[in-house]
């Protein structure tokens, strides 16, 4: 089976910013892939080149075995994209830009699709309103809806949840998991940590257009974070537990890999005098294995 | 099965009907407000090619209107599209160049003509109009619109903003438009001014189509195929290659 997406060595400059450095990256079909990374680290600069808005100055892009630019009208009905910025047409309604978008992709008679796709993301009972009456939230919806038409395996989401309400974001991940589940491949850019972490069975993390990280979702919380007991206590602790601990905010942070070791960490708390006054236990997060991939702690690739 | 062509033209074509009080009742009154200020002053005093001034100078409305609103269809929604952004929605998809190009400048041909017919019904009760050899009319009205659409999609990839555009079309198609014998026949310029006109390829459109109407004209309708048809062709190649080259619409 050919991968959804293979990324071969791209790399694109915009004047003196290298967007993308020699990206080497592939997806398998029906993987809820994530690609994480702060502002200007290159993720719609990588999508864009996907989609062909983009034109690498090295490498080669392909979907579901399509070059991108070679076979761009193959590779393209291969591909549905949600941009990242909110744009939409001003003279149509829902349904007539659904419509418009169905006939580029040559798909003359696409209704029962399009009410599915509105039933879906909750679009019904603004069908025939104007792209102009509708909210942000709305919009985004019509723009995920216009990425579906032509039922591409491969999906990619522009960060679309970023300013979306709690409601959307809900309804709009438990459509996309379900495509997913049916055998779409989804490819995800986002802000929040939490959501790549609960979607996406691999991440790729970029900085400055590179790869900087690149696991399922699980290694990477298991290379980079770990559990942690979290405390208060009414003393400072003990000097010997100071050395791998860290404090924020009156908590002190003490790592530990197996739960069995809870058990001594606390009794050498206990030893120390320190008298306990709140407890928790930490779980390894994406946020901490991103910071600590940003900051160059630890990059490498799996 | 409906394609990326023929959708693209539907939505061209729907885009301008859709606010048509703007873009075609507009352009069909400007041009009629023209034809009483012309024909009131000149009417009785100039006679052109043995033609009223009034029945002269209708064709010249119609063929100007066509060329103008052909170059304001494609440039104004190419720019449109690339300030909001929903240009990506035609980018996107897999419609080749020459299907995006025929499909913009085809819209333009259809506003172009919808504005000229519409100019024709409202001035036609001026003077007594002849259709001499009407398929010219429709010749250099369909090739006018396509070279002034082909222009328009030109200026609309180039232009950033509004007001390039709006230069583009101030400074440029405007007055190519209105000095190429619109009001007027170039043989009663002085030399100078008319050895230039034969230089102007608007010029051959509005001669050819007033050809359509009255039988005769200032140059020969085959020379004027001729000279508006190369121009087309090399129009086209042009754009086709602009499309092609990704400028200003693929990074």
């Amino acid at each position: 089976m050919s991968p959804a997406i293979r990324i071969e060595q791209v790399s694109k400059r915009f004047g003196s910013v290298q967007a993308l450095d020699g990206v080497e990256l592939e997806i398998g079909q029906g993987e809820f892939f994530g690609l994480l990374g702060p502002n200007g680290a290159g993720k719609t600069t990588l999508i864009s080149a996907l989609a062909g808005l983009v034109r690498p100055d090295k490498g080669r892009l392909r979907v579901m075995d399509k070059d991108v630019q070679a076979d761009y009208r193959a590779a393209r009905r291969q591909l549905g994209v949600v941009p990242q910025e909110l744009v939409f047409d001003p003279f149509f309604s829902v349904r007539e830009s659904l419509q418009i978008q169905s006939g580029y992709f040559g798909i003359a008679d696409n209704e029962a699709w399009i009410d599915e796709i509105l039933e879906n993301l909750g679009l019904t009972s603004k069908a025939d309103a104007n792209m102009r009456m509708l909210s942000g939230g709305m919009k985004r919806r019509v723009l995920v809806a216009q990425a579906l038409v032509h039922r591409p395996p491969v999906i990619v989401l522009d960060e679309p949840t970023a300013g979306v309400d709690v409601e959307l974001r809900q309804t709009l991940w438990a459509f996309i998991r379900r495509l997913n589940e049916a055998g779409h491949t989804i490819v995800l850019t986002t802000h929040y940590l939490e959501e790549a972490e609960m979607l996406c069975n691999r991440i790729a993390m970029l900085k400055a257009g590179r790869i900087v990280a690149l696991d399922t979702t699980g290694n990477l919380l298991r290379r980079f974070s770990t559990h942690s007991l979290r405390l208060r206590t009414d003393r400072r602790l003990p000097t010997e537990l100071l050395a791998g601990a860290t404090e924020s905010g009156g908590w002190w942070s003490l790592p530990f890999d197996a739960f069995d070791d809870v058990e001594a960490l606390l009794t050498r708390v206990r030893e120390a005098g320190c008298g306990i006054t709140d407890l928790e236990i930490g779980k390894p997060d994406l946020e901490e294995v991103f910071v600590r991939v940003m900051q160059g702690s630890q990059a490498g690739q799996g | 099965m409906r394609g990326g062509f023929s959708t693209l033209l539907y939505k061209e074509v729907l885009r301008f009907w859709k606010v048509a009080a703007q873009t075609v009742a507009a352009p069909v009154l400007t041009a009629l407000l023209y034809l009483l200020i012309f024909s009131h002053v000149l009417e009785g005093h100039v006679k052109i090619h043995g033609v009223a001034y009034t029945a002269f100078l209708i064709p010249g409305l119609v063929i100007m209107s066509v060329l103008q609103n052909a170059f304001a269809n494609s440039s104004s929604s190419l720019i449109q599209s690339k300030v909001t952004g929903n240009i990506v929605f035609v980018l996107l998809p897999p419609i080749s160049y020459l299907d995006f190009f025929a499909a913009y400048v085809l819209a333009a041909v259809v506003r172009g003509c919808v504005v000229g017919g519409g100019v024709l019904l409202a001035t036609l009760w001026f003077a007594p109009l002849g259709f001499a050899e009407p398929w010219w009319i429709l010749i250099f009205a369909v090739l006018g619109g396509a070279i002034l659409g082909s222009l328009g999609v030109i200026a609309g990839i180039w232009a950033e903003k509004f007001d390039q555009l709006a230069a583009f079309q101030n400074f440029l198609i405007m007055p190519l438009t209105f000095l190429s014998g619109v009001f007027y026949s170039v043989h009663s310029l002085p030399p100078f001014w008319q050895q230039l006109s034969h230089w102007n390829p608007i010029f051959y459109m509005i001669d050819g189509f007033r050809h359509g109407f009255f039988g005769v004209s200032d140059a020969s309708p085959w020379l004027s195929l001729a000279v508006v048809g190369s121009c087309f062709a090399i129009l086209t190649g042009f754009t086709l290659n602009l499309l092609k080259s990704g400028y200003k619409l693929r990074a």
